[in-house]
């Protein structure tokens, strides 16, 4: 009865890649130029400074991209209703201060004070919504008008331009400590088998209930791929690292690597495996059509920018466990337009309806790779910022014109 | 009257501001048949439409679904009571699949994640039991679909969720000959299953070929409702355009007779 449709045409390896290239080539390009932007980085900075490809370094790279790269988890939310969240930054600043001004004036535990540094997210996050999407001004309007009160806010909070200190030691280690080598392997190894396990399991489901799916070898070969690229940096990562090993050992995974994974992962449940989810994207795609699909659009407005907030709160609390303080600059000078950067040169469309939080993993690693490696090559502060800033026009350039083709190729 | 309409709406009135849009409408829809719906350019039609489906709210009147009086304040009120709008603007989000697009705000799960496999399995039953066999694949996005597959995602969703009042605003207007073809002998197929469906458009040999009534539309009033078979074609366009034909329409001081 449904032969029709299903059987069309068993998927092969082949067929895979050409449905691919079509792809591409009809506009549908994805991450791809991020992933090639970000292998020829490596490869110029790799050439022109040795020293970026040491362990050392490539451990540097995690932390420095870190805040960034959640708070351009957040924003790819915002990015894929069409909106814009630019007090996502400062926004994360005030969290940190709401953070360290209760740790460290008020004496509350590292829990409690991480905990109301969150709600404020929350808090901040319901207010923005509401604004947008009840009263009804453009998000643009909106966040501006946040960028510049949670500035304030923020000053207010740590009382004049002096500088918290953040010491707890649960806190510092979020940004500082390592995850113990053999640990980090057994991460490793529960991650991949999951993945495995998930991956096969779908293959299998579809198969027995003889709807169309990949073929087996795609499959394998994803798990191969993911195998190997994380086999190969948690190699790196739990390399001594040290300068003198007498005084210190200095070796294993970051500890905010497993946190930024599990955000990942999490989030990306909700966008690729549930109804909310699906109704993110339906909304970024055709709000009118959501609406008349019975889609609450008020709601899922106000809940991306929560969850924006809330992911900002958590860059915050990062960036505040980095630094060993929180000053007011925080979150400010060039943290949103890198966390924006991040998510667009990902590849998240400014346009709405396309972007997946992977996208904000990528393009955060080739904005921290172009701030490590211009860095290590003694380029000053305005080198970096025009040189990002760069990247990302570029990123937006792709962005439209991919959609051009798409639109010229009825693929959008 | 054969059997009892599955759908009435009595003396409908809408407004936008100081514009009088529909004035003390009546329809009756009945089950198994296709009820055309016509009337010029800015007659009603989309409004009437929208006011049925929860989009709008009517300023006054009684909407009775399956002989009971019913209020539909939302879409999703239309579409637990069984009737499914298919829009004149078409309206598929882009960036979704056909299978997603079919399901979405319904979705199918299993606890908290989305049931894939199945949702892919009734859409392509649905699609198949109404012989659909022009589109690719089911995981095709919905901006690479032509006008016509478009249109038969959107009235397959109907069938898919058993709906039994199915209202299509001018579904062919954008359609080439052949995919025309295709989606009336669709239209005419839901009735025949015994759904009750109202059929919009301005094409008199479409509406002559598969209604069983028409119903014309008149500046916001309802002009008449017949038979089709008791009415030629210059009569409903009489009624068209001037809300009056012989002894049908509207009366000389544009009340009704
Ligand atoms: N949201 C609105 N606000 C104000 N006026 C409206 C609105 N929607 C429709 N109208 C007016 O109501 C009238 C009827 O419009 P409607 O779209 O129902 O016509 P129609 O019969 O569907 O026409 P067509 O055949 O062109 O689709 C038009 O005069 C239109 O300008
Ligand atoms: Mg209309």
């Amino acid at each position: 009865m449904s032969v029709t449709i299903e059987k069309a045409a068993p998927l092969t390896v082949g067929s895979h890649v050409r449905d691919y290239l079509s792809r591409v080539r009809g506009g549908d390009i994805g991450s791809l130029p991020a992933v090639l932007g970000l292998i020829a980085l490596c490869v110029f900075f790799g050439i022109m400074r040795p020293a970026f490809f040491s362990a050392g370094n490539f451990a540097n790279l995690f932390t420095q991209g870190a805040a960034v790269t959640i708070i351009a988890m957040g924003l790819v939310f915002v990015l894929l209703l069409g909106e814009i969240d630019l007090s996502a930054g400062y926004a994360s600043g005030v969290c940190a201060s709401v953070l360290a001004v209760l740790l460290t004036f008020h004496g509350w535990p590292w829990y409690a004070a991480t905990l109301a540094a969150l709600v404020t997210g929350l808090v901040i996050g319901l207010a923005i919504g509401f604004m947008v999407a009840k009263v009804g001004i453009p998000s643009f309007v909106v966040t501006l008008a946040a960028f510049l009160s949670f500035q304030g806010i923020g000053l207010i909070l740590i009382r004049g331009g002096t500088n918290v200190p953040v010491r707890d030691e649960v806190l510092v280690a979020i940004s500082n400590k390592n995850v113990p080598p053999a640990l980090g392997w057994a991460l490793f190894l529960l991650g991949v088998l999951a993945f495995a396990a998930i991956q096969l399991w779908q293959w299998r489901n579809r198969h027995a209930r003889g709807l169309i799916s990949e073929a087996l070898a795609v499959v394998l070969f994803r798990i191969a791929a993911l195998v190997v690229v994380v086999g190969a940096a948690v190699y790196v990562l739990n390399l001594e690292r040290s300068r003198n090993v007498l005084i210190t050992s200095l070796k294993g995974v970051p500890i905010v690597v497993p946190i930024i994974v599990v955000l990942l992962v999490v989030w990306t449940f909700v966008l690729h495996r549930t109804a909310y989810g699906r109704h993110v994207y339906a909304v970024g795609g055709n709000r009118e059509a959501a609406r008349r699909a019975g889609i609450n659009i008020d709601r899922i407005r106000i809940s991306v920018f929560v969850i924006c907030s809330f992911m900002a709160a958590i860059g915050g609390v990062v960036a505040a466990s980095r630094a060993n303080s929180v000053d007011a600059n925080t979150g400010g000078s060039n943290v949103l337009l890198y966390a924006v950067g991040a998510a667009v040169i990902g590849g998240t469309s400014l346009f709405g309806g396309k972007g997946r939080i992977m996208d904000a993993v990528l393009g955060g690693a080739v904005v921290a790779v172009i701030d490590n490696g211009m860095g290590l090559m003694n380029a000053s502060a305005g080198a970096k910022f025009a040189w990002t800033g760069g990247v990302l026009l570029a990123a937006a350039s792709i962005d439209a014109l991919s959609r051009r083709r798409a639109a010229a190729t009825g693929n959008r | 009257m054969s059997a009892t309409p599955l759908l009435e709406l009595r003396g409908i009135d809408k407004g936008f501001g100081p514009v009088q849009v529909l004035r003390d409408v009546n329809l009756t829809v009945y089950p198994g048949e296709v009820t055309a719906l016509v009337g010029d350019n800015g007659a009603g039609k989309s409004t009437l439409v929208k006011c049925v489906s929860g989009i709008y709210a009517i300023d006054s009147g009684q909407i009775f679904f399956e002989g009971l009086p019913v209020s539909v304040n939302s879409p999703r009120d239309a579409a637990t009571l069984g009737l499914e709008v298919v829009y004149q603007d078409l309206a598929l989000c882009d960036n979704l699949d056909i299978v997603q697009n079919m399901f979405l705000g319904r979705e199918k799960r299993s606890g908290l994640v989305l049931d894939e496999p199945t949702m892919e399995q009734l859409a392509a039953e649905t699609l198949a039991s109404l012989s659909v066999r022009t589109v690719k694949s089911l995981r095709q996005h919905a901006s690479s679909l032509s006008g016509g597959q478009r249109q038969t995602v959107a009235i397959a969703k109907a069938v898919l969720w058993n709906s039994k009042v199915v209202i299509l605003d001018e579904p062919t207007a954008a359609l080439g000959v052949a995919q025309t073809a295709q989606v009336l002998e669709l239209v005419r197929r839901l009735a025949d299953r015994g759904l009750a469906v109202v059929l919009i458009s301005h094409n008199m040999n479409d509406v002559f070929a598969i209604s069983d009534r028409i119903a014309t539309l008149y500046l916001g009033r309802m002009a008449a409702q017949v038979k089709t078979t008791d009415v030629t074609h210059s009569q409903i366009v009489e009624l068209i355009t001037a809300g009056r034909s012989g002894n049908l329409g509207l009366s000389e001081n544009g009340g009704p007779r």
